[in-house]
C-alpha cells in the first residue's frame, strides 16, 4: 500500500466517518473535517520527493485486480502531470473547509461529508491508470458536486445543478462507449498497456475509428473544461454554488477535463488530435475571446469570474493543441495557476458576499477604505489573474503563447488579445468594487478580513508569488511528463516544427 | 420416445415448484380453516415456503439435467432465475405484509397467490418445451392478474387488473398461436428438437411458417417484458396496482419472461439469428426511447417508475440483440440488479404512500431528506443505481450490457442506448432534487418511520445494490457459467 492509496482511502473513510457522527455535534464535524483534510494535505506533500526524483517514470504505482471478467484493475500511479494537481486538490480541501466554517449553517454534516467524497473522487481521477477506474472516479465526483450545488447553493441552484449533472453525464457516456470499444480491441482497460499497444501499432484502427474514439473522449473532457460552445453549464453552476463549491469546481473539477485531454486524448489518439488541432484551437481561441468579452459586461462578480475561467481554460486547451513542449508545459502550469488564482478569486467574492449579501458589482464601491487588507489581497489576486510578471499566471501564459507562436503565429496573436482583455475586465471590476465612493451599506456591512479567512486565502497568495518566481521547481516534473506525452502522441505524426523553430526551442530550453 | 417412470432425481429437479405449490395450497386451506389469530402467521408461512424453495433450488442445482421426458431442464441458467424470482418473492412478502396490514386486507390468499405466481416463474426458468413454457406463463400470469386487482374495492386496482388481464391474455394467445405454428413446422415442441430441425435446411418445409411462428412468439414475449411496441399496457397497470404488487410485477414475472425469451431465442431459433436481429434491434431502441422520454414528464412516481421499467427492459433487449454468451450473462446480471434497486424503490413508495396510497406524486416526497435522512439516502442509492452511477449494481449492469453490444459490433445501438441513459438521469434526479432541495411537504412532515419489514427490504436491497456495484464478480461469474445453455 503506497502513500497514494492512503490519500485516496483517507477522504473516503472520512466521508463514512463524518456520516456516522451525530448531526447535532456540528463543531466536532467541522473540526474532524479540517484536521482530516489537513492531515491529507501534509501527507500528500510526501508525494513530491519521490516523483521529482523519478523524472518521467511513474511512482507510487499500485496494480491490483478488482474484477476478473472483464479484467478491471485497481491501477493507480503518479507522474509529474498528476503530482501538482493532486496536491492542489488536497490543499484546496482544507481551505474550503475554512471558507465554509461560518457560511454553511444547515446540514453541516452532509456538507463536509460530500466535500471529503469529492476530494476522494478527484484524487482518484488524477491517479487512475485504468480507464475503467478513471471512469468510475470521474463519475463519483459528479454526485457530491451535484449535492453541494443543489443543497447549499443560491436561488437557481436546482436548475444549475441538474444542468451540470446532465451535461457531464451526456459527455461521459460517450467516453464510456469509447472505453469499452478500446477494451474490445485490446482486451484490457489498463491505460499503460493500451498506450504501448497503440504505440506499437498493434491496435487495428482505421483513421475514421481513431477520429471517432478521439472525439468520444474529447467531448467528455471538453464539456468539463469547458470548451466553447459547451461551456453554458459553467456560469450557472458557479453562480449558484456555495463558495466552497465554486472553488472546488473552478480549481479542481475543470482541471479534470484538461488533464483528461493531456493524459488520454494525446497519447492514445495522437494522429486524430493532431489532425483536428486547427479546429480545436479555433474553438479555444473563440472561447478565450468570447469568454473575456462576456466577462467584461457581467454585472455579477461570480459570473464574471466564471466567464474568465472559460477564457483562461481556452489558453490551456490552446497550449495543449500547439503540440510543442512549451505549449504543453504552459498549459499544465496554467491549470495549476488557474486553480490557485481563480480559487482565490471565488473565495474573495465569497467573503464579500458573506458581508454584503450581494454578488452585484454595483452593490459595492470603495471597499478599499473599509477593508484595506481584503483589498490588498484582492489586488494581488487580480494582478496574478491578469498575468503580471513575477506572479504565477504570467509564466503559464507566456509559455503557452510561446509554444503556440512556434506552431502557428496567428493563433498567438489572437490568444494574446485575451490576455489584454483579461486585464480590462479584472481591473475594471476592481475599480468599480473597491475604489471610489463608499456607499452606506458597504460601510456598515463590509468589515476587514478575519483570521480564519486570512488562513484560508493566504496559502494561495503565497503560492501565486512562489509559483511566479520558483517556476523551475514546479515545471521540472511537469516538463518530464509532458516530454513523454509528446513523444507518445507523435506516433505516426510528421512533426512539423521547422528547423528555425527548433533552434529557438533549444534557446528557450537553455534559458529556462 | 419410450415411456418410463420418472426417477427420484427428476422429482428433486422440480422440488422448488412442488414446495411452492404445496405451501400455496396450504395457505388457502388455512385461510378458510384457521381463526383470525392464525391469519397473522400467513406471511411467515409464505416466507418458510420461499426459504425452503430456495434451499431446494440449490439442492436441485447440484444435480443438473433434464426431467420428465425433457419437459424441464435444470441447468445453471434455470437455477439463476429460480433463485432470482424466489429472492424477489421474499422481498415482496416483506413489503406486502406491511402494506396489507395497513390497508386492512391482510389475508392468506395474497401470499398463496404470490407463491403460485413464483412457482409459475420458477417453472418458466426451467421450461425446455413450449407446452411447459405456456403452462408456466399461465400460472405466473393468472396469479399476477389477481394480485394486480387485489384490493377489490379500489377502482384503480380494478382498472389495472382488467387491463392487465385482457391485454395479457391477448398476448398469450399470440404466443400460443406461435407455438402451434412452430409445432406444425418442426413437428415438436421441444426446444432442442426444434433447433435441430430448423438448422437443417432440408427439414424445414415452409420457412414462412417458421418466420411467422418466431414473430408471433416475439409478440408474446415482448408483451410480457413490456418491450416496444407492446409496452402500452405497462404504465396503467403499474400505476393502478398496489405498490408492492407493482414492485413484484416489474421484477419477478419480467425476469422470468426474459429468461424464456433468452432461452427460446438462443436455443430453438438460434439458427435464424440474423433474420430476427434487426427486429430486436429496433424494438430495443424504441423501448429505451419510449420509456425514457415518456418518464420525463410524469408526476406520479409509480407511473414514472413504470416508464422507467420499460426503459430498463429496453436495456435488456440490447443485451439480447447482442446474441452472445456475454449478452446473456449481461442480461442476467442486469435483471438481478434491476430487481434489487426497483424493489427497494417501490418499498419506499409503498411505505411513504400511506393508507389508500394517498402520496404517490413526486412532489409529495419534498423534504424527505430533512425529515427522514436514512430513508431518503437509501432511496437516493436506488435512484443513482437506476441512473447507472458507478459503484452501484445498475452501473455494472449497463456496463456489461453495452460491453456485450459493442463486442457484437452494435456501435450505434450502444451510443444511442447510453445517451438514453443520460436522458434518464434527468427524471431520476428529479426525485432526488425534490427530496433534498425542496422544503418539506405535508406528506414528508407526517411520514412515520418505516416498519421493520420495510426496513429489512430497504437495507437488504441497498446492501445488494452496493455490493454488486463494487464486487460484481460475485454474481457475474455465476451468470457467465450459466450462459452455456444445455443444448448449445
Amino acid at each position: 500500500m503506497t502513500l497514494l492509496d492512503v490519500l485516496i482511502a483517507l477522504p473516503a473513510l472520512g466521508f463514512l466517518g463524518v456520516l456516522f457522527v451525530p448531526a447535532s455535534s456540528r463543531d466536532n464535524i467541522k473540526h474532524v473535517a479540517l484536521v482530516l483534510s489537513l492531515v491529507i494535505f501534509v501527507a500528500s506533500l510526501g508525494l513530491i520527493g519521490p516523483t521529482l526524483a523519478a523524472g518521467s517514470a511513474r511512482t507510487f504505482e499500485t496494480d491490483l485486480p478488482w474484477i476478473d471478467t472483464p479484467a478491471i484493475r485497481y491501477h493507480i500511479g503518479l507522474d509529474g502531470l498528476s503530482l501538482w494537481l493532486i496536491i492542489l486538490s488536497t490543499l484546496l480541501t482544507p481551505l474550503c473547509v475554512l471558507v465554509s466554517w461560518k457560511y454553511i449553517d444547515h446540514r453541516v454534516k452532509e456538507f463536509y461529508a460530500f466535500l471529503l467524497l469529492l476530494e476522494c473522487g478527484v484524487i482518484g481521477v488524477f491517479a487512475a491508470l485504468d480507464l475503467f477506474l478513471f471512469y468510475v472516479f470521474w463519475e463519483v465526483t459528479l454526485v457530491p458536486m451535484y449535492f453541494l450545488i443543489g443543497i447549499w447553493g443560491h436561488d437557481r441552484r436546482i436548475y444549475a445543478t441538474v444542468k451540470f449533472f446532465l451535461y457531464t453525464m451526456a459527455g461521459s457516456v460517450l467516453m464510456l462507449v469509447a472505453i469499452i470499444w478500446l477494451y474490445t480491441k485490446t482486451g484490457t482497460f489498463d491505460y499503460t498497456v493500451i498506450q504501448s499497444l497503440i504505440a506499437a501499432g498493434r491496435v487495428p484502427m482505421t483513421a475514421l475509428e481513431q477520429t471517432l474514439m478521439f472525439f468520444a473522449f474529447f467531448v467528455a473532457f471538453a464539456v468539463k473544461v469547458p470548451l466553447w460552445p459547451l461551456h453554458t453549464w459553467l456560469p450557472d453552476a458557479h453562480v449558484e454554488a456555495p463558495t466552497a463549491g465554486s472553488v472546488m469546481l473552478a480549481s479542481v473539477l475543470l482541471k479534470m477535463g484538461t488533464y483528461g485531454i493531456v493524459r488520454f486524448c494525446l497519447p492514445l489518439f495522437g494522429n486524430a488530435a493532431y489532425q483536428w488541432r486547427d479546429w480545436i484551437a479555433g474553438l479555444a481561441i473563440i472561447g478565450i475571446i468570447v469568454g473575456a468579452l462576456v466577462a467584461m459586461v457581467q454585472p455579477n462578480m461570480k459570473k464574471l469570474v466564471a466567464y474568465s475561467s472559460v477564457s483562461h481554460l481556452g489558453f490551456v486547451v490552446l497550449g495543449v493543441f500547439s503540440f510543442t513542449q512549451q505549449g504543453l508545459d504552459g498549459a499544465v502550469y496554467q491549470m495549476l495557476n488557474h486553480g490557485v488564482s481563480t480559487g482565490a478569486l471565488f473565495m474573495l467574492v465569497g467573503f464579500l458576499y458573506e458581508r454584503r449579501h450581494s454578488l452585484e458589482i454595483s452593490s459595492y464601491g470603495g471597499v478599499a477604505t473599509v477593508a484595506p487588507q481584503l483589498t490588498t489581497i484582492f489586488m494581488i489576486t487580480t494582478l496574478a489573474s491578469i498575468g503580471l510578471p513575477l506572479l504565477n499566471n504570467f509564466v503559464g501564459e507566456f509559455l503557452v503563447l510561446q509554444g503556440v507562436a512556434l506552431h502557428n503565429f496567428r493563433w498567438a496573436v489572437f490568444a494574446a488579445l485575451g490576455v489584454i482583455l483579461s486585464a480590462c475586465y479584472m481591473l475594471w471590476m476592481f475599480q468599480r468594487a473597491f475604489l471610489g465612493e463608499t456607499p452606506e451599506e458597504v460601510e456598515h456591512h463590509v468589515h476587514d478580513i478575519n483570521k480564519r479567512e486570512l488562513a484560508a486565502i493566504l496559502p494561495l497568495v503565497v503560492l501565486m508569488v512562489w509559483m511566479g518566481i520558483a517556476t523551475q521547481m514546479f515545471l521540472r516534473p511537469i516538463g518530464a511528463a509532458n516530454a513523454l506525452i509528446l513523444e507518445q502522441s507523435k506516433v505516426g505524426i510528421e512533426y512539423q516544427v521547422k528547423q528555425g523553430s527548433s533552434r529557438q526551442v533549444a534557446e528557450v530550453r537553455h534559458a529556462r | 420416445m419410450p415411456a418410463s417412470f420418472p426417477t427420484t432425481v427428476e422429482y428433486i429437479r422440480i422440488l422448488p415448484e412442488t414446495i411452492l405449490i404445496i405451501f400455496g395450497t396450504l395457505l388457502m386451506f388455512l385461510e378458510g380453516l384457521a381463526g383470525e389469530a392464525h391469519r397473522r402467521n400467513t406471511a411467515r408461512i409464505a416466507l418458510v415456503a420461499l426459504v425452503a424453495a430456495f434451499a431446494a433450488t440449490i439442492y436441485a442445482g447440484m444435480m443438473p439435467g433434464p426431467a420428465f421426458s425433457d419437459f424441464l431442464i435444470v441447468d445453471k441458467f434455470a437455477t439463476f432465475f429460480r433463485m432470482l424470482v424466489i429472492v424477489v418473492g421474499v422481498l415482496s412478502v416483506f413489503t406486502s405484509s406491511a402494506y396489507l396490514i395497513r390497508e386492512n386486507a391482510d389475508s392468506g390468499e395474497f401470499y398463496a397467490l404470490v407463491l403460485f405466481s413464483i412457482s409459475g416463474q420458477s417453472l418458466l426458468a426451467t421450461a425446455n418445451e413450449l407446452i411447459m413454457l405456456f403452462i408456466g406463463l399461465e400460472i405466473s400470469s393468472i396469479a399476477t392478474y389477481i394480485l394486480a386487482g387485489y384490493l377489490r374495492d379500489d377502482k384503480r386496482n380494478n382498472e389495472s387488473a382488467i387491463k392487465y388481464f385482457l391485454l395479457g391474455s391477448f398476448a398469450t394467445a399470440f404466443l400460443l398461436y406461435g407455438v402451434a405454428m412452430i409445432y406444425g413446422a418442426a413437428g415438436s415442441t421441444n426446444l432442442n428438437e426444434i433447433r435441430r430441425v430448423l438448422v437443417d435446411p432440408d427439414a424445414v418445409t415452409s420457412p414462412w411458417m417458421v418466420g411467422a411462428a418466431a414473430a408471433l412468439m416475439f409478440v408474446g414475449f415482448a408483451f410480457k417484458v413490456s418491450a416496444a411496441p407492446f409496452q402500452s399496457w405497462t404504465p396503467d397497470v403499474y400505476q393502478g396496482a398496489p405498490a408492492p404488487v407493482t414492485a413484484f410485477m416489474s421484477t419477478g414475472p419480467k425476469a422470468a419472461a426474459f429468461a424464456v425469451f433468452l432461452r427460446v431465442f438462443s436455443t430453438a431459433f438460434s439458427g435464424m439469428n440474423e433474420s430476427w436481429e434487426p427486429i430486436v434491434w429496433i424494438s430495443a431502441l424504441a423501448t429505451m426511447i419510449i420509456g425514457n422520454f415518456a418518464a420525463l414528464t410524469q408526476s406520479n412516481i409509480k407511473r414514472m417508475l413504470a416508464y422507467s421499467s420499460i426503459a430498463h427492459a429496453g436495456y435488456v433487449m440490447v443485451a439480447i440483440t447482442a446474441q452472445s454468451d456475454v449478452g446473456v450473462s449481461a442480461a442476467m446480471f442486469y435483471l438481478a440488479a434491476y430487481a434489487f434497486m426497483n424493489i427497494g424503490a417501490f418499498a419506499i413508495i409503498t411505505h411513504f404512500a400511506r393508507k389508500g396510497e394517498q402520496y404517490v406524486l413526486v412532489d409529495d416526497l419534498a423534504g424527505l431528506g430533512l425529515r427522514q435522512p436514512a430513508t431518503a439516502a437509501l432511496f437516493s442509492i436506488f435512484l443513482l443505481s437506476l441512473i447507472g452511477v458507478p459503484l452501484t449494481a445498475g452501473f455494472f449492469g449497463k456496463f456489461y450490457i453495452f460491453k456485450a453490444a459493442l463486442d457484437s459490433k452494435l456501435v450505434w445501438l450502444s451510443v444511442l442506448g447510453l445517451l438514453n441513459s443520460a436522458v434518464a438521469a434527468y427524471y431520476y434526479l428529479r426525485i432526488i432534487v425534490v427530496m433534498y432541495f425542496h422544503e418539506p411537504s405535508e406528506a414528508a412532515n407526517s411520514a412515520i418511520p418505516p416498519t421493520p419489514g420495510i426496513q429489512f427490504v430497504l437495507w437488504g436491497s441497498a446492501a445488494a445494490t452496493i455490493i454488486l456495484g463494487v464486487f460484481p464478480s460475485l454474481l457475474l461469474d455465476f451468470a457467465n457459467q450459466a450462459t452455456v445453455l444445455a443444448s448449445r
